[in-house]
Formats: C-alpha cells, sequence, structure tokens
C-alpha cells in the first residue's frame, strides 16, 4: 500500500551540529523477556551459576576481540567504551548479585541477571547528575551481551547503506562503536541525552546528531527521506524538494564556518610579526567554559558573579558561593579566570538587598559602592572566591572604581579576609592578582595614581562610553551618540594602555569594543595586548590579529589621532592595509 | 592499614574512563581498598559501586588501605587522585 504523506517535523535535543539528508535505517533493540522457570534443586543452582561465569567469559573474549579490531583502527573513543565495559562484564558486585538470586530465590542466570541489570538501570536512571544517569546505557550494554551469551547468540552484525540517517530507540554504547561512521550520515535516538556515548561519539567525529525525538518511531518507516538538523535539534521527515533545497543550502554554509572556525581554533593569535596576543573570554557560569574552549579562548578575562546573586530570595552563603568558583577552578585548570567582584544595583533584581529604587541606578549606589558599604556581603565572597582559587588560577578585580581610596579600602578588605583564612588554617591561591575595572571616567583620568596600586587594569568599554558620552544607549533617542570610535572614548583607552606599560602592569580590555573586529588593529596599535569578548567573536578577532602586523596597527593608530570624528576613525580602521 | 583524604579534582567528579583505571590499579594489589564518600563505603574494585558513589568535582573522599603491600597501593592511589583532573 502506498499513500502520500506530508511533510512533518519532529523536535528532539540537538547534540551534534551539521544537516544530514538521506533514506532512514531504522534499529531497534530487542526486548529481553523473564522466563520465570525456578531451579529445582543445588545441582541445578550450582550449573547456573557455572553457566553465568562461563557467558561473563565468552562476553569478555568478544570485547577483547573487537578491543585488538579497534587498536588496529586507531579509535580511541571506541577503545575507552569496550575497556570499561570489560570493567563491568567482570564486576565483582554484578557477580555477587546475581549469584545471591540464583542461589536464593532459585531463579535462572538468565533472570536473574535480567532482575540485577534492570535494578542497576533504574539505580543510575535515578541519578541527579546528567552524565551518571546516561551511564545506565553502558550497564544495560554489559548485561545484554553476557544475555546473549547465556542464550548461546552470536552477535549480529548489520550493513549500513552509505549516507543513511540510523533511527534508533535507543543506541547502546557497543551499537555505537559498531556502527560504521564512514557511512553514516547522522543519527537520531528516541532516548539518550547530550551525556550518551552515542552523543559524545557523534560530536568527536562530526557527525550531526540529534537525541530525544519523543515517539520518533512511530513516525518512520525505513528507507524515507528525512533530513536531520543537529544544531536546531530537529528532523524533517518526507522533505518536499523546496525544504531540502533550503537545507542543502544550510549544509553547505555550516560546513564553510566548522572549516572556518577549524582552521582558526588551534592556531595562535598571533599577528604577522610575531606579537602575542591574549583572546579570553567573558563568561556567566560554570557551562559556558564549553563554548570558551570550543573557540579558542585561552581563558576567563571577566566573570561575572552576578548570576550567583539575581532571580532568588536571599543572599548566597559562603558555601554556595564557593561551591560556584571551585566548579569554574576546575573546569578552567592552569588556564586565568579573572573574577569580577558583584556589580549590582538598583537595577537589578536582588530584593533581598533591599536597595531602594533610584532615579539613575548607574550614578548611584551599585557595584563596590555597596561593598564597601555592606562589607559582610563583600567579605563572603571574597572568602568563596579566596578559598576557591587554591584549585584554579585566578585574578580578581573590582568594578566602578572611581577613586585610589576605593581601591585602598578593597584591597584592605581582601587582605582582612587573606588573614582571616590564614589563621584558621585554610587553603588559598597565594599567587591571586589583585586589579580594577576602569570604566569610570575618572579612573582613566587618574589612571597613573591607580596604577600604583594594583596588579592589573581591565578596560570596561561598556560602562566607560556610556559615562563618557553621557549617552544611555538603551534610550533610542540617544542610542545613535553612543560610540566606541568617538576621540574622547578612544583618548582615554589609549591613555588607560600607555599608563599600565609605564608602571609595568598588565592591562586588558572586556567590554564589547575587545569584540569589534573593527576595533581590533586600532587597540593593538594603543598597545593593548589582551582582549576579553564573548566566545563566539573569539575567532573572527584572531583572524583579525593574525591577518595584521604590529606597523599596520600603529599605522592606524597615528592615522586616527589626528581626526575628529568617529566615523572618520572608523573609516581609517576599516581601510585595507 | 593506610588512611588518606582527597579532594576530588577533576570538575565532574570521577568518569567512566577514570573509574576503569581505578579499578584496574587496585587490581594488581592485594590490600583490601576501600573508598568512603559522606556516609557511604564502597570497595574500589567495582566499576559499578564506583560510579553508583556519584562523586563530583570538589567531594571529600577518604581511602582505607589495608594489606600486605598498602604502602605501595597507598602511593600509587595518590598519584592516581592527584593526577584526577579535567
Amino acid at each position: 500500500m502506498t499513500t502520500t504523506k506530508e511533510p512533518s517535523r519532529i523536535a528532539g535535543i540537538g547534540v551534534s551540529p551539521g544537516i544530514a539528508i538521506g533514506p532512514a535505517l531504522v534499529v531497534r533493540r530487542e526486548v529481553v523477556a523473564v522466563t520465570g522457570i525456578t531451579l529445582a534443586n543445588a545441582a541445578e543452582v550450582a550449573a547456573e551459576i557455572g553457566r553465568f561465569d562461563e557467558a561473563v567469559s565468552r562476553s569478555v573474549a568478544e570485547v577483547d576481540g573487537l578491543i585488538a579490531g579497534l587498536t588496529e583502527a586507531g579509535n580511541d573513543e571506541g577503545l575507552d567504551i569496550l575497556e570499561t565495559q570489560t570493567e563491568f562484564l567482570t564486576d565483582p558486585q554484578l557477580r555477587a548479585d546475581v549469584v545471591q538470586q540464583i542461589e536464593e530465590q532459585f531463579r535462572t542466570a538468565h533472570d536473574a541477571l535480567v532482575g540485577v541489570t534492570d535494578a542497576l538501570v533504574q539505580l543510575f536512571l535515578n541519578m541527579d547528575d546528567a552524565y551518571m544517569r546516561a551511564r545506565h546505557a553502558d550497564v544495560r550494554d554489559a548485561g545484554d551481551r553476557i544475555l546473549r551469551h547465556l542464550g548461546g547468540r552470536a552477535r549480529q552484525t548489520r550493513t549500513y547503506p552509505e549516507g543513511c540517517i540510523i533511527v534508533a530507540d535507543d543506541l547502546s554504547p557497543s551499537d555505537t562503536i559498531a556502527l560504521d561512521l564512514t557511512q553514516v550520515a547522522g543519527f537520531a535516538t528516541q532516548m539518550g541525552g547530550p551525556t550518551s556515548h552515542a552523543a559524545i561519539v557523534a560530536k568527536a567525529r562530526g557527525i550531526p546528531a540529534v537525541v530525544g525525538c519523543v515517539a520518533l518511531l512511530d513516525g518512520i518507516k525505513e528507507g524515507e527521506r528525512l533530513v536531520l538538523d543537529g544544531q536546531a535539534g530537529e528532523l524533517v521527515l518526507r522533505p518536499d524538494d523546496a525544504t531540502t533545497d533550503i537545507y542543502r543550502e544550510k549544509q553547505q554554509h555550516f560546513a564553510e564556518q566548522s572549516a572556518w572556525l577549524k582552521s582558526l581554533r588551534d592556531v595562535s593569535a598571533v599577528t604577522k610579526d610575531g606579537c602575542a596576543v591574549q583572546l579570553l573570554a567573558n563568561i556567566s557560569e560554570p557551562a559556558d567554559l564549553d563554548q570558551v574552549f570550543e573557540n579558542g579562548g585561552e581563558g576567563v578575562g571577566l566573570l561575572r558573579t552576578e548570576l550567583l546573586f539575581l532571580g532568588r530570595d536571599s543572599l548566597p552563603d559562603e558555601e554556595e558561593q564557593f561551591g560556584f568558583y571551585q566548579k569554574i577552578a576546575l573546569k578552567a585548570g592552569k588556564r586565568p579566570v579573572t573574577i569580577r567582584t558583584i556589580d549590582i544595583g538598583g537595577d537589578k533584581e536582588a530584593p533581598y538587598l533591599g536597595l531602594a529604587r533610584e532615579e539613575n541606578p548607574f550614578l548611584g549606589y551599585r557595584a563596590i559602592r555597596i561593598c564597601l558599604d555592606r562589607t559582610d556581603i563583600f567579605k563572603t565572597q571574597l572568602r568563596a572566591v579566596l578559598r576557591a582559587s587554591a584549585f584554579g588560577n585566578f585574578n580578581i578585580m573590582f568594578p566602578m572604581i572611581g577613586s585610589v581610596q576605593e581601591v585602598r579600602a578593597a584591597k584592605a578588605v581582601l587582605q582582612e579576609v587573606r588573614k582571616e583564612l590564614a589563621e584558621e588554617g585554610v587553603p588559598f591561591g597565594a599567587e591571586m592578582q589583585t586589579g580594577i575595572m576602569i570604566e569610570i571616567p575618572a579612573a582613566a583620568v587618574i589612571a597613573d595614581l591607580l596604577a600604583k596600586e594594583v596588579d592589573f587594569f581591565s578596560i570596561g568599554t561598556n560602562d566607560l562610553i556610556q559615562y563618557t558620552l553621557a549617552v544611555d544607549r538603551m534610550n533610542d533617542q540617544v542610542a545613535a551618540l553612543y560610540d566606541g570610535f568617538h576621540p574622547a572614548v578612544l583618548r582615554l583607552i589609549a591613555r588607560v594602555i600607555e599608563e599600565a606599560h609605564r608602571a609595568g602592569i598588565h592591562v586588558g580590555m572586556c567590554g564589547e569594543l575587545a569584540g569589534d573586529p573593527h576595533a581590533t588593529r586600532l587597540l593593538l596599535g594603543m598597545g593593548l595586548r589582551s582582549f576579553s569578548m564573548s566566545a563566539v567573536s573569539i575567532p573572527r578577532i584572531k583572524q583579525q590579529v593574525r591577518e595584521t602586523t604590529l606597523t599596520d596597527a600603529q599605522c592606524i593608530f597615528e592615522a586616527a589621532k589626528g581626526l575628529d570624528s568617529a566615523d572618520e576613525i572608523r573609516a581609517v580602521c576599516q581601510s585595507v592595509n | 592499614m593506610i588512611f588518606k583524604e582527597y579532594t576530588i579534582l577533576a570538575p565532574e567528579g570521577i568518569h567512566a574512563r577514570p573509574a576503569t583505571a581505578l579499578v584496574r590499579l587496585v587490581k594488581k594489589f592485594k590490600s583490601g581498598i576501600s573508598l568512603k564518600k559522606g556516609e557511604k563505603t564502597i570497595q574500589l574494585n567495582s566499576l559499578l559501586n564506583i560510579l553508583a558513589l556519584s562523586t563530583k568535582g570538589g567531594d571529600l573522599v577518604s581511602v582505607v588501605i589495608d594489606g600486605e603491600d598498602e604502602a605501595e597501593a597507598a602511593s600509587a592511589i595518590d598519584v592516581f587522585f592527584k593526577d584526577l583532573t579535567a
């Protein structure tokens, strides 16, 4: 019977980006049932235990054979999965549980193993951690392998037609290894999450994949045409020609984009004449770090800590904050992370602070001004950051600094906290450097004085621009006046960089201007060597750095100096050398 | 008997790959080696038990090593936990 069906879409979780177009190949897991047979006597019990041990041995031998095959092929991810499976197969706890069920409940080895595996699968599925939940598949996989050998069945091998899209209820780790990935265009599963083996392998191999597609198998027939979008996490069933064309174009675009990113990720940010530049990212939480590494960021130039404080009813205590910073420290490892202390004010939602509504929150009671007043809040944060710094490479900086006295006061509190921790015998990173944000024009003007007080400056361009030009860019009527290329802003930035160099301290930039490719050469020309931006901007800025020379950058800066309008300066910055 | 304490430095805890390495390491020694997290104690020769403990980065665990080759086992375990990072 043939029926013409309309195209339809199925949503899931995209775990490996890219577009696949091809025929569906449907894979289903065999359902294993309990037999209910009861053993008659002690001899049968002993025989069943023997059969179980025998099946485990044969399973281990089978996996050893697969390992030998993969070693030859140099497939490392597959090897890890199989080495782990060997340990599951021979796990003393697994055997003890199975033997107990055979001996005490007179169940067959088959039934005992099904029972034990099901219980373990449930145990893992109930865990609070997504990674550990996904391990239920490894347990199930090991159990299934032993079951097959108990039943005397050999592993069946499937063949995959070239360019097919695998559509499965679930792919076991073993399935994932068995997949001939050179033939498969993509895969979609009904079960599974972002940390399943299928997802990890797909990502490592650059094969588009979507998991967690509810009711996937109800709608798809073997051989039916499919489009799989691993970025959007979507499948299109029976796409018409127009839809297919749109996705072919997307496919092409994605291929070009990823080739470009790949070509930049692992190369260093060095100008043509050999000047190395540090490219960092601005982040808000631990999970953001993945994207930083994917885009080739060397570390974190700005960790905003507001996320810890917003959208809640009470202050986060020291332990909660410590956990947050520690996660970041462990994940970043040796890479530098600069933490900005709370930058909160009347415009942000933290009702428990009891901040009054202000006419002009950006000129009001906020950031370091609150911290120096409410030292209880400040000290808690500093304690948590210092304790976590023992696990990573942290620097700390204070926002909204407008005077030398504020820096000294903030440093005094930090010193007090250090002393307390030392007295309590609590470990913390002794190397942690202290810096300030330069975002108030006053700070830029007295950069020479401030430089004597700190280890580094970080220029926050967003606030520096709005304060220097007295423009609220959220106000449509004046937003056009907000311009980072305004000569006043650029003079302040150049001055800050110059004074930092004169004092021999580090200077970086963490505002939007740092991620603007048109500003890269100009800032390099001013002497800036450290840029922090949103992770996705890093490849573009790296490309800028790699295509320029220091001489060219200095020429741009010299040329910009004599100009009196932002538009003219921007034009010089965009000129091709 | 040797008693050791470690903070788990791997941000995501002990994942399958390092857990496999740990089990294999432990099996090389004759000593009984157990690990305690909070109220739970497990034998370190079982991958299932290590994973079921679901350790997280920053967790404090203690290891007890008891047997004829405990000194060698303890130093090997020490290296394992110090190398266990991202």
